[in-house]
């Protein structure tokens, strides 16, 4: 028994939700998709660690959910849809979420999204035919 | 006999509906973004279609992981929004058609496309998003909706070209049905982005225009990566690019590009709108 390999496992700094990842992580992932309900986002915040164990999250990953650790959760298996359940109701965005999975801040991860934007009207003038305002 | 009247493409990010809803939409960082649409919104307001079939992807409010259909029609005569694990305020409930995405199943699933039939389907941002960035909010809706949902979040996925295909099928499936509906269907999520990993906040424009162009004149080009190849240019969530050629695939084999707009960032992602027609309808 054993976890075929993929193509895409060679892609550096990414984990590609497939069978193996979701297979792990389904505890976890059910735990985040609970909070879809305002009443299970309050009986976890009431209680994290026992919340943690009625959904049959092992020592580890209760350590991490509870630390709120994302690369961690990430690497455990999460699926990042479900970690942005986790994530929002507590403040935090999923560009939070992306500088901690990068050892960076939000703010120098927003920076480097925005350079995006720099020089893009000429770059679609050059295309041509896009709308441009 | 129903017609396809128009091919539209758009991303569906979270953070689109909470600046529509927080009235940011002319605020300098959303400007150029919601600016990108007018012409669409006046187009669809002059050509007043029946129906839009909205191709997206459910991120875990109708769908948990236990049950993860490939692809998926509703078969309502209502849809509900609901929360997603953020607290905010759900969209006024969706008008379906049930008898014509019965019919739509029943020709899909002939054509072996042997999707899911789901008679109650929450419609998440995914659905919502588009709808609102299109017709501007409401209580009533202008216009009837069809949720198809296509798996883009646990692999393994459809290929780019399965999508593609299941828009061919689509067409033949909604020009076959006997009620004289005007039809849109919208392709959405994507462009380029990725949430998760070490990796994320990549946005590749240049990936982004040549989708854009593909989609437009070559599909082939597009469709004939794989899902690695796709995932490796445009992100792991940036993969929702595939359901851009379920609608593409729903076109005739040329079309007229009415419009086309791109523009980045919006959070994560490079976001683009394009509204095609069939060449074959076009009145220049």
């Amino acid at each position: 028994m054993v976890w075929k390999t993929h193509e895409y496992d060679k892609i550096a700094g990414t984990y590609v939700f497939d069978g193996q990842r979701a297979h792990g992580s389904y505890a976890l992932n059910r735990l985040f998709y609970s909070f879809n309900e305002d009443i299970c986002r309050k009986a976890f915040d009431a209680n994290p660690e026992s919340y943690c164990k009625n959904f049959g999250l092992d020592q580890k990953q209760t350590e991490m959910v509870v630390k709120q650790d994302f690369l961690g959760i990430l690497r455990a298996g999460a699926n990042i849809y479900y970690m942005a359940k986790f994530c929002i109701p507590r403040g935090l965005s999923i560009q939070d979420a992306g500088a901690a999975f990068q050892g960076i801040s939000s703010e120098d991860f927003k920076g480097k999204l925005l350079k995006k934007r720099i020089g893009l009207e000429d770059r679609l003038e050059k295309e041509g035919g896009y709308w441009n305002g | 006999m129903a017609k396809i009247i128009g091919g539209v493409t758009t991303s569906h990010i979270p953070a689109v509906g909470n600046a529509i809803s927080q009235g940011l939409t002319q605020e300098h960082y959303w400007k150029r973004f919601f600016d990108g649409y007018k012409p669409v919104k006046a187009w669809l307001k002059e050509n007043k279609p029946d129906v839009i079939i909205i191709v997206y992807n459910d991120h875990g409010l109708n769908f948990f992981l236990d049950k993860s259909p490939t692809f998926a029609i509703g078969c309502a005569d209502k849809y509900h929004n609901a929360d997603e694990g953020w607290g905010l305020k759900p969209a006024a409930p969706f008008t379906g058609d049930a008898e014509f995405s019965w019919h739509l199943a029943e020709s899909l699933i002939e054509q072996e496309f042997d999707l899911c039939t789901c008679q109650e389907m929450l419609v998440d941002h995914g659905f919502v998003n588009p709808v609102r960035v299109l017709f501007d909010d409401h209580e009533v809706w202008p216009i009837k909706t069809i949720p198809l949902v296509v798996n883009t979040v646990q692999h393994p996925l459809p290929s780019a070209k399965r999508c593609f295909k299941l828009g061919v099928a689509l067409k033949k499936a909604i020009e076959s049905y006997p009620e004289n509906l005007k039809v849109v269907v919208a392709g959405t999520g994507g462009l380029s982005h990725q949430l998760q990993g070490e990796r994320a906040g990549i946005i590749d424009v240049d990936y982004d225009l040549a989708c854009m162009e593909s989609i437009i004149n070559d599909p082939a080009w597009f469709y004939s990566q794989s899902n690695t190849e796709i995932m490796e240019k445009a992100g792991t969530e940036g993969i929702e690019g595939i359901m851009w050629l379920v609608m593409r695939g729903a076109m005739g084999d040329q079309v007229n590009c009415l419009h086309k707009h791109y523009h980045a960032p919006i959070s994560n992602t490079g976001a683009g709108v394009l509204l095609l027609e069939n060449a074959d309808d076009s009145h220049s």
